[in-house]
């Protein structure tokens, strides 16, 4: 009974790990359609980001707190000269996207490699972060427990985001019909690139989190593309609600098969359900309908 | 030890292409070895002149790049050393570097060009498993040698290798009879799942059964895994005296954080692993693995004067922040036996250094290294360490005398079906 709750709390944890770092590609690739491969290097950023507040500052609970929002700022500032650089000029040629984030992916991490030096540097977690908690039915380790309430935040700031804000029912206008958004006066580019802040950010984030489960080093976002984005397509384009019940779903999965199986064996039959779901539901789980003809 | 490269999908995709274009380039350079290897007499290795040519060939970029620039380090202050005080023979080392690239068939590659084009007498480097089985057969096939200082899965024994890195029995096996005399009664094994946390957990394996040991359980998690919570979980209900851990890599960090936030000590379950050294510490975070356990054969705090001048000498070339590891010490080691093998044999020649080689010893820094001439590992003192506040591992346990190398385990009746 304790192993099944045990592994309920990983499943739930390893899910809010896959949100976390999907989440802001939800809204880049989901919502505006861009395969940028360069959203791991965002989380890489966040997570060097982390490493130097607490070179600044040497108590890791305020540098860690602190390193949070400079994430989502380090992640947003890149993704935006991204945007404004490379993307904007080929936003109907996906493909073309995709080598060229992925070649700025490569120089990202090699400018890592020459800034921070090749090996992985060392994030201390704070003390309140690392052991566990007692939650009457099993331990939940301190530090997962922080990514999910982290998670969970992210999800629900960027819903009030999307639904409440002026800005929010913008985006959605800009991604249910781009042309007709344009006609009623609403500005594309800057909303563009607006998102696209916004999701660099939200991975910057991811990045920060990620330093109390991993290690900090140049290719830390390679081990989380794939997955992000399998998170993303599994949850249906441009869906955030999608993300969330993908990234969970995924979550629970591959904990519940890992721990009857292997973890090799379980991350393919992850990968099995996944493809057999998207013959089924091509879609995946949500799909948002919109005018738009493309 | 064999690391493989982790790599996301895509540069698998570039990988293959590049892989694929040597492959071809490979093919012809090797139609012409052919002709070299029908006459291994006809080395081209120029002992005339007052300088001879070694090669050392490293992976200086690439995902082995971190770990082998380290080796290519320790290699280099060697050679200095060496020309310092009057070279080999009488005859300056002249140093030939190659990058390797983290790809074994470059690594094939590099090494042919060290033997048929630029005619090393010698190449010194390698590390994992993949460009070790990779180069072997150009050195047989150019009867030339090669000198590889990494530990490795053993089950090996190439005329044409000096192998300056622990086999098995030189490092697990120690490291299984250190647990069971601290009154360890079951192991939980956990590694990257590859060839050789699979050889050497099935060597475990058949030690544990033999010796009355209880293995709880036996996990492997795909090369660059970072999310350890299930098998964290696995080991903690277990509940095993010790984990054998042959993780490699980035999963080494995901793992202490998991396995410390879960609230496990080395007090509670303890773990031993043979891929952490110096270099790795800060990486992994000295909080996660102080006062855990490594199996090697040297390590920086050893307390003699060879190595307090070895390490002063390495910093005092590279900075003073650096540290030294047991790769970098064998790799160290490696050229100096060349040396003196060199010197006894009076010759650069492949075949009369595999004959004087047998019995030929160095006073290396992590103590007395002797070459076995059957098997040319050498015999080797095994060290079980604690890692320390310092970022430092202290040796907790010694085998008090060198080992002699075994590759095969064949004076082991545990390990009896497990070579056949």
């Amino acid at each position: 009974m304790q192993a099944l709750f045990s592994q309920l709390v990983a499943g739930l944890s390893l899910g809010s790990v896959l949100l976390l770092a999907a989440l802001g590609l939800a809204l880049t690739f989901g919502q505006m359609g861009v395969i940028n491969m360069a959203h791991g290097e965002f989380m890489m950023a966040g997570a060097y980001t982390a490493f130097v507040a607490q070179g600044l500052i040497a108590d890791a609970g305020t540098s860690l707190l602190l390193a949070i929002p400079l994430g989502f700022l380090v992640g947003g500032v890149m993704g935006v000269v991204l945007e404004a650089t490379l993307i904007r000029r080929m936003y109907h040629r996906p493909l073309d996207t995709l080598l060229v984030t992925w070649g700025v992916s490569l120089i990202l991490q090699q400018a890592a490699r020459d800034i921070f030096g090749a090996p992985n540097v060392d994030v201390r977690a704070p003390n309140w972060l690392s052991g566990s908690v007692n939650i009457g039915v099993t331990h939940v380790p301190a530090a997962r427990l922080f990514i999910l309430v982290l998670a969970v935040a992210a999800v629900v700031g960027l819903s009030l985001l999307l639904k409440m804000t002026a800005l929010g029912r913008r985006i959605r206008g800009v991604v249910q019909n781009r042309d007709l958004a344009e006609t009623v006066g609403i500005s594309t580019r800057s909303t563009d690139r607006l998102t696209f802040f916004i999701g660099s950010g939200l991975a910057g984030i991811a990045g920060v989190a990620l330093t109390l489960l991993g290690s900090t080093g140049p290719t830390l976002g390679t081990s989380y593309i794939v997955d992000a984005f399998l998170v993303v397509v599994a949850g249906g384009i441009g869906q955030i609600k999608g993300a969330v019940i993908a990234a969970f779903g995924l979550g629970l999965l591959q904990a519940t098969f890992e721990y009857s199986t292997t973890a090799s064996v379980a991350k393919v039959m992850v990968f099995v359900v996944v493809v057999v779901f998207l013959q089924i539901r091509p879609q995946g789980i949500f799909s948002v309908r919109t005018r738009s003809l493309a | 030890m064999s690391i493989l490269p982790l790599r996301g999908r895509p540069v698998r995709a570039v990988a293959v292409l590049v892989v694929a274009g040597l492959a071809l380039a490979g093919c012809g350079s090797r139609v012409g070895d052919s002709g070299v290897s029908g006459s291994p007499a006809t080395s081209c290795v120029d002992t005339s002149g007052s300088t001879v040519k070694v090669g050392f060939l490293n992976s200086l970029s690439g995902t082995m790049a971190i770990s082998e620039k380290t080796v290519h380090d320790s290699l280099a202050l060697a050679a200095e050393q060496i020309n310092a005080s009057g070279g080999v023979l009488g005859k300056k080392l002249q140093v030939v570097s190659e990058d390797g690239a983290s790809e074994p068939t470059i690594f094939a590659e590099k090494a042919t060009k060290l033997i048929s084009s630029d005619c090393v007498a010698a190449v010194f480097g390698g590390w994992t498993s993949s460009s070790r089985k990779a180069m072997l057969p150009v050195f047989e096939g150019a009867n030339s040698l090669l000198f590889y200082p990494v530990q490795y899965e053993g089950l090996e024994a190439s005329p044409n290798i000096f192998y300056t890195g622990a086999t098995t029995n030189q490092q697990i096996v120690p490291a299984l009879d250190y647990l069971k005399q601290k009154g360890v009664k079951s192991l939980f094994l956990v590694g990257s799942d590859y060839v050789f946390p699979r050889t050497a957990n099935k060597e475990i394996k058949a030690y544990a059964k033999a010796n009355g040991i209880e293995v709880k359980g036996e996990e492997y998690a795909p090369l660059g895994y970072t999310d350890f919570a299930t098998i964290v979980n696995k080991v903690k209900s277990a509940g095993a005296g010790a984990v054998f851990n042959t993780l490699n890599g980035d999963s080494n960090v995901a793992f202490f954080k998991e396995y410390r936030n879960a609230g496990l000590t080395p007090a509670v379950m303890p773990v031993v692993s043979v891929s952490i050294a110096e270099e790795e510490i800060n990486g992994v975070g000295l909080d996660n693995v102080v006062g855990q356990l490594t199996a090697w054969n040297y390590y920086q705090t050893i307390d003699s004067p060879k190595n307090t001048a070895f390490v002063q000498a390495f910093k005092g070339k590279y900075g003073q922040n650096r540290v030294t590891s047991d790769p970098m010490e064998a790799a160290y080691t490696s050229l100096f036996l060349w040396k003196a093998i060199v010197e006894k044999a009076q010759s650069f020649k492949s075949d009369d250094i595999r004959k004087a080689a047998g019995g030929v010893s160095y006073d290396a820094p992590e103590g007395t290294v002797t070459v076995n001439g059957d098997n040319h590992h050498i015999a080797k003192t095994a060290l079980i360490g604690k890692v320390g506040p310092d970022s430092l591992i202290h040796t907790e346990w010694s085998s008090g005398a060198p080992i002699e190398p075994d590759p095969f385990l064949k004076n082991y009746d545990w390990a009896k079906g497990l070579t056949g």
